[in-house]
């Protein structure tokens, strides 16, 4: 408790340094107006956090996220342009079940075929991104070819915070509730923490790890109209290299890779401390070239540090030892 | 110690084999591979006219001779169950350095040692992590693929190195004799000492032992962390090899080099029949898996398939390959 | 004691219940029948098939012959949920508990109460859960993480949770092992408060004073097979021995009298921060001391502290007069002391590998040239030791995990034979072999003795110690408590130290 409790006040911590860092150069950056627009910038990186945190939670990995948002998206770009008519509703509720559709494929090979998760979606990967290829033969989908409802809806602004932010928001706080207040949110914890104690409570370890691969997947589909709508533009290697993004925030945000250990929060405050660094590179006048060794960087240090908090002592036998603990 | 020569009791006999070494090579994984290889030759002969030509097919060894030197080191790797997924941005990270020192007005030597020094390196960050801190090696070398690669466009943004030495193209451009390249001599070597390493030493052994059980292996005496860091530095040295000779045969050097790669040597590897649990495979295993990835890339190519369609060819392969003798195994319980 | 009169019917029977694993029978037609209201006490000694009529019984295994019977009706449990809903329930003897979740989360992970929206409902949940824990008096807070928790408060919420489903049947496996004496008190009204509620209790434990204080029946299972069962009042202590260990002890054990020669090893003040403490022995030639204790007293860790697997705090070795540090286990065999593991599979045996291979392992850089393995010495190797050991198998070049577990554990001790070692430790060397297998290693232990080897043989079956053992120490909570040989070497000496029971039978 006090550990993770501690993950979550340090990186809170981290981040108000680092603005404040930021701001006593460039006041700027600290504005409402402009939180609010780091903030949308990185909510599709704290709903992907939030997915692969589930995952990661069973011991599982996804990397196939950011080739199931790119596919999504594209099919979401393909239908707006083929058929305008289509509203965006229904556009959402095609791109979260097309998400889970591929998020199950990963989870059945890695449920019933026993695959290594990272295997699965290393393979996956590679070919949801050929799929698109199939579908597009290389070629883009431009802003000019969408429809202005396509691409409005996650611009829209609602009390001050665009659609993208809110979305952002929502699927926080229904993570936080399922997480907490579920049979299977609890499941999830088990499964990671202990996959054979879960199994003497009646708790099937492979099914519930296939559940978690159709949540990640379902996050990653939505993301993919998302991101398509909002930069309105659709090509096969939009978010190339993002499911790095997505693990760095989950392993600084303490998910332990060796799962069983997560919160919601430290997904969140993850993906924030990632995107908040990433919008102020250049406003510090850093070349965006550094993003990707800061997060790489980020990986092994958050890594090193969560495994040296969870490092064992052995067995405790000897009774004066119990007392000393 | 008496017990060495203590008596002989008349116990019953256990033969050494009841199947003769030859009698499994054919039931092997390799040998349904090798029919695989000339299965595909023989199509590829067939579809193109141009595929039985010494100069092409000797060209065609070029998509897989630098994959199959990172796919050797990477099959002991995970046979010992680790993996390391930083090696293409191990290539990335190399060829920018042997750009620096190139720029640097220095010469080919000082350059593919430079190439190679940091290959050593970045497999010797990844193995101090893996094996000092005892961090996973998936994380581990998704932060490092992610930080190698970084640095690469740290130093050269969206610029390139060019202008090597001319002697520098020797090794990813020349040949020994004939069509026979630099590279797959390169190549021939490595499956060699890969396949004696492997197969015929102690330290092999210990890298089977590892991969199936790294307890039992330390109770007997197998200094597994020692030997984990071996294959990190080995690995890391490959990609710095593969790094000379890549960059040698574009003649430039890009942060995006390379990009991708780490997936197809993984597949090259499980294609080999290597367990990604760890624990089996063989060399031999590899390199015809080498011959059958760099066959179907030619073949497709010589179709004009685009190169993304091979990397969806590449991924099905990846799975397919582990999930078929599954499915097999599901159907015969059944 | 108990007066309770038996009743007509059980609640819960087992009826000629079988259970095969590969190379042991488990279980061979057993019978349990366990009464309302009463304390059943299943007694046997390790490998006698307890955890597997456990793990029957809740679920986890499904039997391969006989009949489950409730209320005289015959039931199965396909899964753990389904014994569960049929008031089965366990409190396993290594507690499964998830480290990450609440006290609250524990103890009703799988039958949370359920508010609104089908979302659990955490008041709820956390009200019953304190009023559980409060009910058996446990001053837990349901809100804390099950990680923050010591050893005892733990186990008290596993009996937290096995009380949160309506139980008929409650099933406690070892639940005293590691309590203080006031916890097990405690935990004694607590079964009394349970059987006054009218459950079906099994009580699985090694301590007898604990079984006379609160079973009323029993029921002894030897080697995986029914012995006997019957009421407490009606049987002594030694006659529940006698019935546990079977046989008589020198029958089965071909001790050959050795002779003892000089010291070979010498261990001096070896202490562990949290595992074992002051831990001092001489051994000598031709000796085989036997250490025995109960499980998790702290035996096989020292023994893996000996070989370099982990550091000790303290103490220093003397082997054959000279002061050896050993840091790894390849320091141990190079030094000459090596060590049979008690998990073969685990530690023991690289199954999925060729049985000369596995042989050869920790030989190799005796038996290889320049680094380079040499086929034909290996198998000469391997051949010598296996074929002494009497090893059954198809061939030296078939997979260890092929074999039968009597098999397995003559591939790892030809294993560790095959480097010439001076000392050699056994860890639980017969534990879940057959009777033959068993025979044949003990026959081999003496005769390596005979031979001028020194033995430790770790065990925690009581006629294997007393049949093999020179001299026995007995470790208990991480400590030697006491060393034993010649008239002070009896069941009743062992057990009481072990348990720590002083003569008069009070608890120390």
């Amino acid at each position: 408790m006090t550990l993770l409790k501690s993950r979550e006040a340090i990186l809170v911590g981290a981040i108000l340094l680092l603005l404040a860092l930021v701001a006593s150069r460039f006041p700027g950056f600290v504005t409402p107006s402009n939180l609010v627009a780091v903030f949308t910038d990185t909510a599709p990186l704290i709903i992907l956090a939030l997915g692969q945190m589930v995952v990661i939670l069973t011991r599982s990995i996804d990397l196939s996220v950011a080739a199931n948002l790119a596919l999504t998206g594209m099919v979401c770009a393909l239908i707006n342009v083929s058929f305008p008519g289509v509203p965006v509703p229904v556009l959402v509720a095609l791109a979260l079940g097309l998400g889970a559709l591929m998020g199950a494929i990963n989870g059945f090979l890695v449920w019933k075929l026993t695959i290594p998760p990272i295997v699965v979606t290393l393979g996956t990967m590679t070919i949801f991104r050929g799929v698109i290829f199939l579908l597009t033969n290389g070629s883009w989908v431009n802003s000019h070819q969408m429809s202005a409802a396509f691409k409005a809806f996650p611009r829209e602004n609602i009390l001050g915070l665009p659609v993208l932010g809110w979305i952002a928001v929502i699927v926080t706080l229904i993570l936080g509730l399922v997480m907490s207040r579920t049979t299977l949110g609890r499941a999830f914890f088990a499964v990671g923490g202990n996959p054979h104690a879960a199994v003497y409570t009646g708790i099937n370890v492979g099914r519930t790890q296939f559940l978690a691969f159709v949540i990640s997947g379902m996050l990653a589909g939505l993301t993919g109209y998302l991101w398509v709508a909002r930069y309105a533009v659709a090509y096969v290697d939009i978010a190339g290299g993002f499911e790095l993004d997505v693990v760095a925030a989950c392993v600084i945000g303490g998910v332990s890779i060796a799962g069983g250990i997560a919160t919601v929060g430290g997904a969140v405050l993850g993906a924030l401390f990632l995107g908040i660094i990433k919008n102020a590179l250049p406003v510090i006048d850093v070349s965006p070239f550094w993003q990707l060794a800061i997060s790489g960087a980020a990986i092994i240090i958050a890594v090193t540090f969560n495994s040296r908090a969870g490092r064992s002592k052995g067995r405790v036998i000897l009774k004066s030892a119990e007392h000393a603990q | 110690m008496s017990l060495a020569e203590t008596q002989q009791t008349a116990a019953r006999h256990i033969p050494d084999r009841l199947t003769t070494p030859l009698a499994r090579t054919f039931k092997s994984w390799e040998s349904l591979l090798l029919l695989v290889a000339i299965g595909i030759f023989i199509l590829n002969s067939f579809a193109s006219p141009y595929f039985l030509n010494a100069w092409n097919l000797s060209d065609a060894t070029f998509n897989f001779t630098e994959k199959a030197m990172i796919a050797f080191a990477m099959a002991l790797l995970i046979i010992a169950g680790e993996i390391d997924l930083s090696v293409a941005s191990i290539i990335a990270l190399s060829s920018t350095a042997m750009g620096v020192v190139m720029q640097a007005g220095f010469g080919t030597p000082a350059i593919v040692a430079t190439g190679l020094v940091t290959g050593l390196l970045c497999g010797a960050f990844n193995g101090v992590l893996v094996t000092r801190l005892g961090l996973p090696s998936i994380v581990v070398t998704i932060g490092t693929m992610s930080l190698f690669r970084g640095i690469s466009y740290i130093v050269l943004g969206d610029g390139a190195f060019r202008g090597y030495p001319s002697e520098f193209a020797w090794f990813g451009q020349g040949y020994v004799v004939w069509v026979i390249t630099v590279e797959l001599t390169i190549f021939a070597i490595l499956a060699v000492i890969y396949a004696v390493v492997l197969h015929k030493t102690n330290f092999g052994r210990a890298v089977y032992a590892i991969g199936n059980n790294a307890t039992a292996a330390t109770f007997s005496g197998i200094r597994v962390e020692r030997v984990k860091f071996i294959l990190f530095l080995l690995t890391g040295l490959m990609a710095g090899l593969a790094s000379v000779c890549l960059t040698s045969r574009l003649g430039s050097t890009r942060p995006s080099i390379a990009s991708g790669m780490e997936l197809e040597v993984v597949t090259m590897v499980v294609l080999g029949g290597v367990s990604i649990l760890g624990g089996s495979g063989s060399i031999p295993g590899v390199v015809i898996a080498a011959f059958v990835m760099g066959l179907v890339t030619f073949g497709l190519g010589l179709l004009n398939v685009p190169g993304i369609v091979m990397s969806i060819v590449v991924g099905a392969l990846l799975i397919g390959v582990i999930a078929l003798p599954r499915i097999y195994q599901n159907l015969r319980r059944s | 004691m108990g007066h309770a009169q038996t009743p007509a019917a059980p609640v819960l029977a087992l009826d000629g219940i079988t259970k095969t694993f590969p190379g042991v029978k488990a279980l061979d037609g057993v019978t349990l029948e366990l009464y309302a209201g009463q304390v059943t006490a299943l007694i046997g000694e390790n490998g006698a098939g307890k955890s597997t009529v456990v793990k029957t019984l809740t679920g986890i295994y499904q039997p391969d012959g006989g009949r489950i019977l409730m209320d005289g009706e015959e039931v199965r449990f396909p899964t753990a949920q389904d014994a569960s809903a049929a008031g089965v329930t366990a409190i396993h003897q290594e507690t499964v508990l998830f480290d990450e979740l609440s006290v609250a989360e524990n103890i009703f992970l799988g039958h949370a109460p359920k508010g609104r929206f089908g979302l659990i409902d955490r008041k709820a949940m956390h009200k019953d859960a304190q009023a559980i824990l409060d009910g058996i008096g446990a001053e837990i807070d349901a809100g804390v993480r099950l990680k923050d928790l010591g050893i005892a408060s733990r186990h008290l919420v596993a009996i937290a949770r096995a009380l949160s489903v309506e139980a008929r049947v409650v099933i406690m496996d070892e639940p005293t092992a590691a309590l203080s004496r006031k916890e097990i008190e405690e935990l004694y009204e607590l079964v009394d408060a349970l059987k006054a509620q009218g459950k079906a209790i099994l009580f699985i434990s090694h301590k007898f004073d604990e079984i006379f204080r609160i079973a009323d029946r029993y029921t002894v299972f030897r080697d995986g097979q029914f012995i006997g069962a019957g009421e407490m009042a009606d049987i002594a202590e030694a006659e529940l021995v006698k019935m546990m260990v079977g046989r008589s002890v020198d029958q089965i054990f071909p001790k050959r009298a050795a002779e003892i020669g000089e010291d070979v090893l010498l261990v001096a003040g070896y202490s562990h921060p949290t595992e074992f403490e002051d831990i001092h022995f001489t051994l000598r030639r031709g000796e085989i001391l036997g250490f025995y204790g109960l499980v998790g007293a702290g035996r096989s860790e020292f023994m893996q502290s000996l070989i370099g697997v982990t550091r000790p705090s303290k103490g220093a070795i003397r082997l054959n007069g000279k002061v050896r540090v050993i840091r790894s286990p390849a320091d141990a065999i190079a030094a000459g002391i090596v060590y049979v593991p008690e998990d073969r599979g685990k530690q023991g045996a690289i199954l999925d590998m060729p049985i000369f291979q596995n042989v050869t392992l920790p030989s190799l850089p005796r038996l290889s040239k320049n680094g380079f393995t040499r086929m034909a010495e290996e198998f000469a190797l391997a051949r010598q030791y296996t074929e002494r050991l009497d090893l059954r198998a198809a061939s030296l070049d078939t997979t260890v995990g092929s074999l039968s577990g009597g098999n397995q554990q003559k591939v790892v001790i030809a294993k560790w034979l095959a480097t010439q070692p001076t000392v050699i430790i056994l860890d639980e060397p017969t534990k879940g072999i057959d009777i033959g297998s068993k025979a044949a290693v003990h026959d081999f232990m003496s005769e390596l003795a005979s031979e001028g080897l020194s033995v430790i043989m770790v065990s925690s079956e009581i006629p294997e110690i007393l049949g093999m053992s020179d001299r026995v120490i007995v470790m208990r909570e991480g400590r030697m408590v006491a060393e034993l040989e010649g008239e002070d070497l009896t069941p009743e000496t062992l057990v009481r130290h072990a348990a720590g029971i002083s003569s008069k039978g009070e608890a120390a």
